[in-house]
């Protein structure tokens, strides 16, 4: 141990002894490791900012999107495919309490953009039509007034809830509730529709990657027909009354819509049903495929530094050849030349190690703070996995690409060593 | 003895082209002695004494230290000996740059198995050679003369059998290479058998025999008249 300190402190004022030198000959480990501490970071930074996205909506809803799905990947209706395969009889059916028993609402939803104009302001934001379920299903607060029911939802009425934005925006003075709003129909009317508003809906920010105040809210029956000129349901969210009911309510949807639908046999589903969890692990194999790669990228960089350590310290024990003749005439052995190269290699990339470490973690501290700035609900995480594998695998380079320079000092012969100029 | 060489040839495969350095040394040190080895450049003075530093092996040849055979010894053996048993001097005192004082001398305890108070014993080394006022000065801040006494000081560490010298004022201006051979008689005196190679006849009536090699071979090997010896003043720097 006495020797072991020893050692130490004799390295380690021989590396400080050339601070300039150490320091550009540990930059490409300090690179590497704060790149690989950025990105996983990074990625756990941005799967807890989609995780948050995801349960905003409540982990008891099951959300149901025309076109099969398997577990290789998402519907194709998550990729903007039509698909036209649902309908509101299916929404209905599901409804019915002896289909699915534990499912306590449903909401059938059609979405599209469109321009709203009021109070001589011109908006261009987006409409979801629904049913009067909708604030129950995602649990919606309203900041005034009241959703439409599900009456005037069916019958048809020109009713419409705003988003909190569209509300600030078209009246910045409030008054909203009980004025007329015309929405332009790209559907075939060609013409704008107005509507009464009967209620603004209080601020809620981003949800599954939806600005929830950026929207308007209208019957479904107005905005599927009149509007969007479709007669098909875009997709279903069922909300179960517990948790532990998710996965079988699931299998009751898929029985139901089997039925409806019906498919017999072995044949595949037209549809898909998916709750949370699915869709999270859809995000994160996504999210993880990335974070393989980018931390691929970083473990190159890594080598790369590795290899410059290498690279100086070859050149070091050039410049040092007659320090190690004398140092061998002093009586130090081979395997001592060996480990005193080797031990300043591990140094080294320790060091580099950590201080990439610090300046990996300040940046991603930046960077969750910039995230946050920008309204993103981003957890700054740095997991000692993360700072484990950097300084470990910092270590082992000093191993790696320290041997061959420390095996080269110790095979100098002392007076070839000692007559070097 | 201390030393016995039989018969010791060394010789340079150079391409095909053998070149023999030595070619056959017979020679004997006693414990105690004090033997300048002369010669002009190039006469295998050098190699000798890297063959008897154990820096270097013998082609043919027998070496005794210390009345043991030292033929099969492995390098691990040769790094001890070099380490406990044999101190070396170098004509450019081969200190460690950017190195304090203190430090340089403990360098060899470092590889030693006997350390002790590391600090200690080279503090006590150092005021040997009467530096004990300059221990915690970097390598480069002092004058040659004092390098060269921080370069025996760091020979003296370990309490070496014998010190080898391999011009060690070759360097120095007359007045601290006076001071370095008169340390290296004091040490002689107190027991220490000191070798010393150069080819400077006025460095070499320092020692108490003079041994001359032309062309790989002893010509000559005789005692100093205690009446011709030069004995350096002790002219200590400040």
């Amino acid at each position: 141990m006495k020797t072991f300190i020893a050692t130490f402190s004799m390295t380690w004022r021989t590396l400080l002894a050339r601070k300039v030198r150490s320091f550009l000959t540990i930059l490409g480990v300090v690179i590497g490791v704060a790149g690989v501490i950025i990105i996983i970071s990074l990625g756990a930074g941005a799967q807890s900012l989609v995780l948050g996205q995801i349960t905003k909506l409540g982990s008891n809803l099951v959300g149901v999107l025309p076109g099969k799905s398997n577990d290789s990947g998402p519907p194709a209706a998550v990729f903007g495919v039509q698909i036209k395969t649902l309908t509101l009889s299916d929404v209905a059916a599901i409804r019915d309490i002896g289909n699915a028993p534990n499912v306590t609402d449903v909401a059938a939803f059609v979405r599209g953009n469109t321009t709203v104009i009021g109070n001589g302001e011109s908006i261009d934001t987006s409409f979801t039509a629904t049913d009067g379920s909708y604030p129950r299903v995602q649990n919606v607060e309203m900041e005034s007034g009241e959703f439409f029911s599900d009456d005037q939802a069916n019958s048809g009425a020109n009713v419409i809830v705003l988003g909190y934005d569209v509300a600030t925006a078209i009246f910045p003075n409030g008054g909203a509730i009980g004025n007329i709003v015309k929405i332009k129909s790209s559907g075939n009317s060609g013409g704008s529709i107005p509507f009464r508003v009967i209620g603004i809906q209080k601020k809620m920010g981003t949800v599954a990657f939806q600005n929830q105040d950026d929207q308007v809210f209208i019957p479904f029956s107005i905005g599927q027909r009149q509007i969007l000129g479709i007669d098909y349901v875009q997709f279903i969210r069922a909300k179960v009354n517990d948790t532990a009911n998710v996965k079988s309510t699931i299998s009751d949807i898929q029985n139901t819509l089997r039925r409806q639908h019906r498919i017999g046999g072995n044949d595949d589903d037209d549809f898909s049903v998916r709750d949370l969890a699915d869709a999270i692990k859809v995000l994160t194999s996504i999210t993880d495929v990335l974070r393989m790669f980018l931390g691929l990228m970083a473990g190159i960089s890594l080598i790369v530094g590795g290899i410059g350590i290498m690279n100086i310290m070859l050149v070091t024990v050039t410049e040092r050849t007659r320090e190690i003749g004398l140092r061998k005439a002093l009586g130090a052995t081979r395997k001592q030349i060996q480990n005193q190269f080797l031990f300043e290699a591990i140094i080294l990339t320790s060091l580099g190690g950590l201080v990439g470490i610090v300046f990996g973690s300040i940046v991603s501290f930046l960077i969750s703070i910039g995230a946050q700035y920008a309204g993103y609900d981003w957890s700054f995480i740095i997991s000692p996995f993360a700072i484990i594998i950097s300084v470990g695998v910092s270590v082992l380079i000093g191993l790696i690409f320290g041997i061959f320079p420390a095996l080269k000092a110790a095979k100098l012969d002392p007076i070839d060593a000692l007559r070097y100029e | 003895m201390l030393i016995q060489l039989k018969n010791i040839i060394k010789s340079y495969d150079n391409g095909g082209v053998v070149t023999n350095v030595l070619k056959g040394i017979n020679l004997s040190v006693a414990e105690g002695e004090f033997v300048a080895i002369m010669g002009p450049s190039g006469s295998g003075k050098s190699t000798m004494m890297h063959i008897i530093g154990f820096l270097d092996r013998p082609t043919t040849g027998d070496y005794l230290f210390d009345n043991v055979d030292t033929k099969n010894f492995s390098d691990d053996d040769l790094a001890r000996i070099r380490n406990e048993r044999i101190g070396f001097v170098f004509q450019s005192f081969n200190l460690l740059p950017r190195t304090t004082v203190l430090d340089n001398v403990a360098l060899p305890l470092q590889y030693s198995s006997k350390k002790g108070d590391a600090q200690a014993r080279a503090k006590s080394a150092l005021e040997a050679v009467g530096l004990g006022h300059r221990l915690d000065f970097m390598s480069n801040q002092i004058s040659g003369g004092q390098k060269q006494r921080v370069a025996i000081a760091r020979a003296l560490v370990c309490d070496p059998k014998v010190i080898f010298a391999d011009e060690p004022t070759g360097n120095l201006d007359s007045k601290s290479g006076s001071t370095v051979m008169h340390i290296l008689e004091r040490l002689n005196n107190e027991g220490k058998t000191i070798i010393l190679v150069t080819h400077d006849t006025s460095v070499a009536m320092h020692a108490k025999r003079i041994v001359t090699i032309r062309d790989g071979d002893i010509v000559a090997d005789e005692a100093v008249a205690e009446a011709e010896r030069l004995h350096s003043k002790e002219e200590e720097e400040a």
